[in-house]
Parts: structure tokens; sequence; C-alpha cells
């Protein structure tokens, strides 16, 4: 039996929620149809999660790709097209990248395993995303490198504690619905252990009684936790916040059944989202937007 | 005997050829056991520049890995051998990831910026400051002479001295006590 999940026409952070919701009853050794001919619009997290959806699988999920032109299109731009002929039987037309000139996508959706895939993104980052950060976001140059350090924590986060590989992509696009302004975003999803277990994997670390995947997501996101011993670790994600405070940006990460998300002023979100859809893994979205000067 | 370390060879030697960003806890490491093999090699009591000058990026775990478990290893005192270090090179992107394990570890490094110019980074309480600043305006000096231009009581002196000599941001020389970079 194959049980259709229909992906939404958006694809967003918000709206994987409905694809998790579907998902969530089906068993993992059964067959799944991920029906994307209707979906017109992807985000990085959109695609990359996506991607950790067929790992969680146990059968091998079928994908239909998008009927529109344009989406396919721009789902092969960002290379999505690559990983999934790897992972889904696919269905429908699958496109072929061309190369173009300029382009959006300042990352490519790119597998982050191992501390040498780290090392492959922040050097290709750095090549591509200087001049937009400075001219289309209005970013002071010297917060270019704060930028790829920040790619680099959150890529991290997948080689040090996830267990399995995942994907990194980062693109820029005009948020003109809730924010009138471009904005650039890294989405950065895993299918691993997550957060509550890999704490739970530290040696000698007692567990208060509520203890669940968003009191996990409150110690390692804003207290700075790690499973390590070490009293250096934690300190990736820190980071991370320091740099969405000083250029009003938002993280946001699912973990299990929890989203935990820093909020800035422009958006609506709520802190904490709990008994959400369970689903394996770290799913990250860090958003910085165009900075508004006084001209 | 000083000693002089460009950090993006010993990554080049140690990780990859092709690197120029310090970034990942992994890299860190291996940067850091180059550094101490290096260290190792050299006398009981020595005096290292650490170079960032081409370095690109340098993350926060690599910043942990390489300045944080430096200081620390060789601030304790089971240290294998007397050394002491000197940043040179640090780019203000650098400094951000630097300071910040710094903090986070209570932690501080004597910096030379490109004129030469010396200066302290991370955490360190008023009395250490004020020692250190005037031992690097006055270069070797007795403690009595430290504690008179720094301000601090004669008893406590001592105690301030031997605190930034034990965190490496000074070291005692000849019966007198010299800051870190004055040396240099």
């Amino acid at each position: 039996m194959t049980t259709v999940i229909n992906l939404p026409p958006s694809l967003d952070e918000k709206t994987f929620e409905v694809v998790l919701e579907q998902l969530a009853p089906v068993p993992i050794d059964e067959k799944v149809l991920l029906d994307g001919r209707h979906t017109r619009w992807a985000s990085p997290y959109g695609l990359t999660a996506l991607l950790t959806v067929a790992q969680t699988r146990a059968e091998k999920p079928a994908l239909v790709a998008p009927e529109a032109e344009e989406t396919g299109s721009y789902w092969a731009r960002t290379g999505f097209f690559k990983y999934a002929e790897e992972l889904f039987e696919m269905h429908g037309t699958v496109h072929r990248a061309r190369a173009s000139g300029e382009s959006d996508v300042l990352l490519e959706i790119t597998p982050v395993a191992k501390s040498e895939d780290v090392h492959e993104v922040v050097g290709r980052i750095q090549q591509k995303s200087s001049a937009i950060l400075v001219k289309e976001l209005n970013i002071d140059a010297k917060a270019t490198m704060g930028f790829a350090m920040t790619l680099s924590e959150a890529c991290q986060n997948i080689v040090e504690h996830a267990g399995r590989g995942g994907w990194v992509a980062v693109q820029t696009y005009r948020w003109q619905k809730r924010l009138g302004r471009r904005v650039v975003v890294i989405a950065v999803c895993d299918a691993g252990v997550g957060f509550r277990q890999s704490l739970e994997s530290a040696q000698g670390r007692r567990m208060s009684d509520r203890w669940d995947d968003g009191m996990a997501l409150e110690e390692a996101v804003i207290r700075g936790v790690s499973r390590f011993r070490d009293p250096g670790r934690g300190q990736g994600l820190a980071g991370v916040r320091r740099y969405i405070g000083r250029w009003d940006g938002k993280l946001s990460v699912r973990s299990g059944t929890a989203r935990i998300a820093i909020v800035p002023s422009w958006d609506e979100d709520v802190p904490l989202e709990e008994k959400l859809p369970p689903f394996p893994g770290a799913q990250m979205q860090i958003t910085i937007p165009e900075r508004i000067t006084d001209r | 005997m000083i000693n002089h370390i460009d950090l993006s060879t010993v990554l080049r030697r140690t990780v990859c050829d092709l690197y120029s960003d310090l970034v990942t806890r992994p890299t860190g490491a291996a940067v850091r056991d180059g550094i101490e093999k290096q260290l190792s090699e050299l006398g009981d009591r020595s005096l290292t520049v650490i170079d960032f000058s081409h370095v690109g990026l340098l993350d926060y775990s690599c910043a942990d890995e390489i300045v944080a478990k430096l200081l620390m290893r060789y601030a304790d005192d089971s240290a294998p051998r007397d050394a002491y270090f000197l940043f040179r090179g640090v780019s203000d992107s650098h400094l951000d990831a630097i300071e910040t394990v710094l903090e986070r570890h209570g932690l501080a490094i004597v910096a030379q910026a490109d004129d030469g110019s010396v200066m302290l980074v991370g955490t360190l309480d008023d009395p250490e400051r004020r020692a250190w600043e005037a031992m690097n305006k006055l270069g070797r000096s007795m403690s009595a002479d430290l504690a008179r231009e720094a301000g601090i009581a004669p008893e406590q002196v001592e105690r301030v001295l031997g605190a930034l000599c034990k965190r490496r941001l000074a070291m005692e020389l000849d019966g007198g006590y010299v800051a870190v970079g004055a040396v240099t």
C-alpha cells in the first residue's frame, strides 16, 4: 500500500508541518508518495527538509516533481534533483540544472557529513556571498565573515551531533509579504538523533521530570548546553545567536516534536512550539533581513 | 627563545594543503597538535608568536580548540613546559571568535597589532590589567616599581604578578617581571 502525501503549494518552514502531519501516522516501512505536482515555490528549508524525509523511510519513497516549468527549473538550479534522484523514486519531469550567470542561490543544496564538507561549504560561500550581502542586504563588509562563521557552526551541528549526514542550502530572496525586504536564508537539516537524544547521551547527565524535546532545545539553543563535558562546547549555537542578534535576524530550530525560535521584532512567530508531529533529527533555519539604513 | 608559528602553514601541513580557513573542531585540534609538536622541539622555556596573518576565517569551534585549549594546557600546573604566546595578525573577525572563547573560559591573551603595539584581549580583573599595562610601559621591572606604577598595594602585587605569569601574560626574567609582547 502506498500513502500519498500532498506537498503544499508553498513549501517552507511553516507549511512543512503539513507534510509531517500527514507523514507521522504512516509506519516507516510503508511506501509513501510525496506529491509535489502543485507545489509552486519552496524555500531552502523546504527542499533540504524534503531530502531528510527520504532518509527517515525504510522503503524508498516516491516523489512527483512540480508540474510548473519555472518551479522545476528552480529546484534543479538549487541542486535538489541531484540528491532527490538518489533518495526518491522520481516521477514527473525532472529538470536538469543549466549554467546561469546571476543566481539568487548562494549555496546549492550541499551534503554535510564530515569536517571536510564544512570547509567546502565555507570556502564556496565566501566566494559568492560577500558582494551580495554587501550590495543587496546592506550588511557591513566585515560582517560577511560572521555570516560564514554562522554557516560553519550551523553545519557543524550535523557533523558533531546528528550521527548521520544532512544538507545545507543558502539563498536570497525578496520576502514581500512579511517583510517587504530581501533576506538571506540558511537552512541546515538532518534526520539524525536530534537534540534530546544527543543531550541524553551525555555521561552522568540528570534529566528533570519534564524532560522533552522542547526542554532539550531550550538547553542547547538558549543555554548552550552540549552532550560533551568539555566546557568549551556549546559555543557554536551561542555564536549563531549572537550573529542573528546583531543583524536583527531570526533563528529557528525544530527537533523531535518541538520547535524553538529567537524571534525578531519584524516576525510574529512563537518562541516555542511543542506537540508537533514527530520527526527525527534537527532542522534549522537562519534568516538575515536586508538592513534598512537612514539615507 | 622566540619561535614563530604561521597558522596557515600548520593548517596546510596538518590538515589539507588547499585550506585557508580555520573551521571545525577536528581542524582546530589537528592544528593545536601541530603547534604542540613544534613547541616540544623547543627548550624548557619559550615565547611563541602565533601568526594568524594568512588565515581566512576562524570560527568559534576552531578558536576554542586552538587558542583556548592551548592556553589552558600551558597555564595548568601540569604544563609540559614553560611556554608563552603572542598572537599576531589577528583581524577583527578573528578577534570576534577569539574574544568569545576567552570570555567563556575566563582566559586572556596578548595580541600584537600591525604597528607592533600590543594589547590584552579577554578576561582580566582590574589589578591584573593595571599591573600588565604598567609592565608594558616600564619594560622589565621589579615588583615594587610595578606596584607603584599600577597603584597596587605592595603586599598584593606579588600575587597579581604571579597570576599574570601563570596566565601566560607575563614572565619572570632575571629577578624582575616583563609583559609578554614587550620582549619581542
